[in-house]
């Protein structure tokens, strides 16, 4: 390929996108009416926030106005038919209950496997000589081991049980098909021990991302195109005219995921330099294309509701997805910057990674104005914690993401433990702790239980973010100043491990505080789904004086 | 159903050209490259060795691509030449690796021949390189009171062997080993192979 070929190319490619650009004005891609920002909500809900998890104190303290907050006063009929509007909605979430309990049930074995996995590659970089006995343990495959479970265990199915648990909200209907979802959350999760199992026994693939053995992935795929029906049957079905934002990130990543999976799984296809440019498409756009769309569809529905206010702007939201879609998909080549792959494709992949600064300031500020006076709602609210911090950490991680991709910072940062910290601060700092918010939302629904100490959660919410900052802080110090030693030809390899060594052991401090997190919290996911803890009193779908009396009348449902 | 439509359509839009881009362009570019002359096919004992290098995860923390004289002192390091596209032509998954918690092993091979060598730092990498985090590898040897004929008995620096014992190697351990020796791409390229930086 010349270099014409690819100017000619680069010119079709933008004629098409302006098509598609004036295509999308003419068909009302971008809205001029925020109705559908108010879809989520019913006639008289605004100003009333929903928190399940906040116990009668912090309920208290949710219902202070603050200053600018809509409080409208709602006539005894208007009253009659918000009732009505929240019975039904008892209903859509008595529909997901089943399914997303076993989801999410799933997700919470997998996180404090994975944990412990992580955890132990963390202790073995920095003493080598431990658990050197079993082949299994050893560092190079229990750090897969670690990458598997989270990535297509814990990930996976907190999405796709808070996905699940969306869609009827979001649709208003009941779910349909709830049971393939749960005959393909089996498959699926037979497929990852199979997996997990291979990759310990030394039978793997050998791409990273993607080391489970292809015969094992297709009881992945099979499972995941069942775990995706609900989807598309609950779409036929809806009961709403426009599609929330968070439908569109959902739908789109449900879609991308098979696949992304598919098409990197192809056997005896890829060979090569091309197989690595296809091993970083999809290393990527994983993260890009499934879990990011899942986490931000997460907070865009959480956020307002918990506060009770709309999106500030729908077409940010809008535009954020689509800007998303379309730079998002491209990046994966900066994972290569410096080796052997044409050059047009890393440049390509690095304007691509700086045009990801458009989606991520159109969250940004999307999150930050809808908060903008709000912000003392944090006090209150355990769950809006986990989700407004969980908006920070992915402004951070795609800001830092790219400026990593530019060729000066990654000839330092590329190939060290800075890395290794960045795809933490967006997997885990960005999409666990929205994930860790919406199942504090989403259980008491499920389960029609209070979180029996609610102490725990604030233990949880403590210990996950002390540990993950130094984790974080430390572990990029430490990978920056590995990649300079590296950089310093006067300087033996040997002096880039060893400047790196106090770092990894913060690593394993702070990962130990993370796991104790997850502990707690799987300790007080346990307790709930036993029923354990004080009687509940009442089922408060929404947390406003004024509705005190009509939300009483739902006690029980 | 018509927000569906959009939806969906675009969706498959911005993920076809990423896949275009990323996937099928590469394909297209790379599918007539061809080995350089002085790349050799992998053996079968190196393809063995190979594998185990996969199951255990080697490339978690050695890539095989050194950079560019113009971005990296990889050169002075020893690790050789940035390579290109060809170099690759028998790899098959590719081992690039994204980690350099341990060096760069385009040319390990060229770099550290001795069998020897490699049979004891995997043992031990910390008898060879103090300070070393490698993982050693206990479960690739065996320690025995004496070797059976026709076994490869493990050299060690004093002090290493497991007490009143010899160590022996795997036939996987030699396997690895013969494909880390094989591990030499100092042959010269042209700069105008097809597939190099454009």
């Amino acid at each position: 390929m010349n270099t014409v070929t690819i100017l000619l190319s680069s010119f079709i490619l933008s004629i098409t996108g302006l098509f598609i650009f004036i295509w999308s004005l003419r068909k009302r891609l971008f809205d001029n009416t925020a109705a559908a920002a108010y879809v989520i909500f019913s006639d008289g809900e605004i100003g009333r926030g929903e928190e399940p998890a906040a116990t009668a104190a912090q309920l208290e303290g949710m219902r202070q106005q603050v200053p600018g907050q809509a409080s409208a006063v709602l006539t005894a009929a208007q009253e009659t038919t918000l009732a009505r509007e929240l019975e039904e909605r008892v209903e859509a979430d008595r529909s997901t209950a089943f399914v997303s309990f076993v989801f999410l049930s799933c997700a919470v074995v997998w996180l404090v496997v994975g944990s412990l996995a992580g955890l132990t590659s963390s202790i073995k970089l920095h003493q080598p000589d431990s658990l050197v006995q079993q082949a299994w343990l050893t560092f190079g495959r229990i750090r897969t081991i670690h990458l598997n479970i989270v990535a297509y265990g814990w990930a996976p199915m907190a999405s796709f049980g808070i996905a699940n648990w969306l869609l009827p909200r979001l649709l208003k209907t009941p779910l349909v098909g709830g049971r393939y979802a749960i005959f393909g959350c089996m498959l699926w999760n037979a497929g990852l021990i199979a997996g997990v199992g291979c990759i310990a026994a030394g039978i793997s693939d050998g791409m990273e991302w993607l080391e489970m053995p292809w015969q094992v992935d297709i009881l992945i795929v099979i499972g995941g195109a069942l775990m995706g029906l609900p989807l598309v049957y609950t779409l036929q079905a809806r009961k709403v005219d426009h599609l929330y934002v968070s439908v569109w990130y959902m739908g789109a990543a449900l879609f991308w995921f098979p696949i992304l999976f598919f098409i990197a799984k192809l056997p005896a296809l890829h060979f090569g330099v091309e197989q690595a440019t296809m091993n970083w498409w999809y290393g990527h756009n994983v993260l890009g294309l499934f879990y990011t769309p899942m986490a931000l569809a997460s907070v865009y529905y959480f956020l307002p509701k918990i506060i009770g206010r709309p999106v500030q702007s729908y077409n940010l939201s809008l535009l954020g997805f689509w800007t998303l879609a379309f730079f998002y998909g491209q990046v994966g080549g900066h994972h290569l910057v410096g080796g052997p792959v044409p050059a047009w494709l890393i440049t390509l992949s690095i304007v691509q990674s700086i045009m990801m600064i458009v989606p991520v300031i159109s969250f940004s500020i999307n999150q930050h104005l809808t908060m903008r006076g709000y912000f003392s709602k944090l006090i209150y609210s355990p769950t809006l914690r986990f989700l407004v911090l969980g908006g920070m950490m992915y402004t951070l991680s795609s800001l830092e993401g790219t400026f990593e991709a530019l060729r000066s910072v990654s000839t330092v940062a590329h190939f060290t433990h800075f890395t290794v910290a960045h795809a933490h601060l967006g997997l885990y700092g960005f999409f666990t702790m929205v994930m860790f918010g919406a199942i504090y939302f989403v259980m008491p629904r499920v389960m029609s239980w209070e979180w029996p100490y609610p102490s725990l959660i604030a233990v949880h919410f403590w210990l996950v973010i002390i540990g993950f900052a130094i984790y974080f802080v430390g572990l990029s110090i430490g990978g920056w100043l590995q990649g300079m030693a590296m950089l310093d030809a006067s300087k033996p390899f040997i002096d880039s491990v060893n400047v790196t060594i106090p770092f990894l052991k913060s690593r394993t401090v702070g990962g130990s505080l993370m796991t104790l997190g997850h502990l707690v919290f799987a300790g007080h996911f346990i307790a709930m789904a036993l029923r354990y803890g004080p009687a509940r009193t009442g089922a408060a779908l929404l947390h406003t004086g004024v509705t005190a009396s009509a939300t009483d009348q739902l006690a029980g449902a | 159903m018509h927000d569906e439509f959009k939806l969906l359509s675009g969706a498959m839009v911005t993920l076809a050209l990423a896949t275009s881009a990323l996937v099928v362009l590469p394909f297209m570019q790379l599918k007539d490259v061809q080995a350089p002359k002085g790349l050799k096919p992998y053996t079968s004992a190196q393809l063995r060795g190979r594998e185990v290098y996969i199951k255990n995860g080697c490339i978690y923390c050695h890539s095989q691509q050194p950079r560019d004289k113009a971005q990296a002192p990889d050169d002075q390091r020893g690790w050789g030449r940035a390579p290109v596209a060809g170099d690759y032509y028998y790899d098959k998954p590719h081992l690039l690796g994204t980690m350099r918690t341990g060096p760069d092993l385009f040319n390990i091979g060229a770099r550290q021949p001795s069998q020897d060598w490699h049979l004891g730092h995997l043992f031990q990498p910390r008898a060879y390189t103090p300070g070393s985090i490698m993982p050693s590898y206990p479960f690739l040897f065996e320690a025995k009171d004496k070797a059976d004929p026709g076994e490869r008995v493990v050299t060690l620096p004093p002090g290493y062997n497991p007490p009143g014992k010899i160590v022996v190697a795997t036939q996987e351990v030699l396997d690895l080993v013969t494909y880390l020796q094989g591990m030499d791409h100092t042959y010269p390229v042209f700069e105008t192979l097809e597939g190099n930086k454009k």
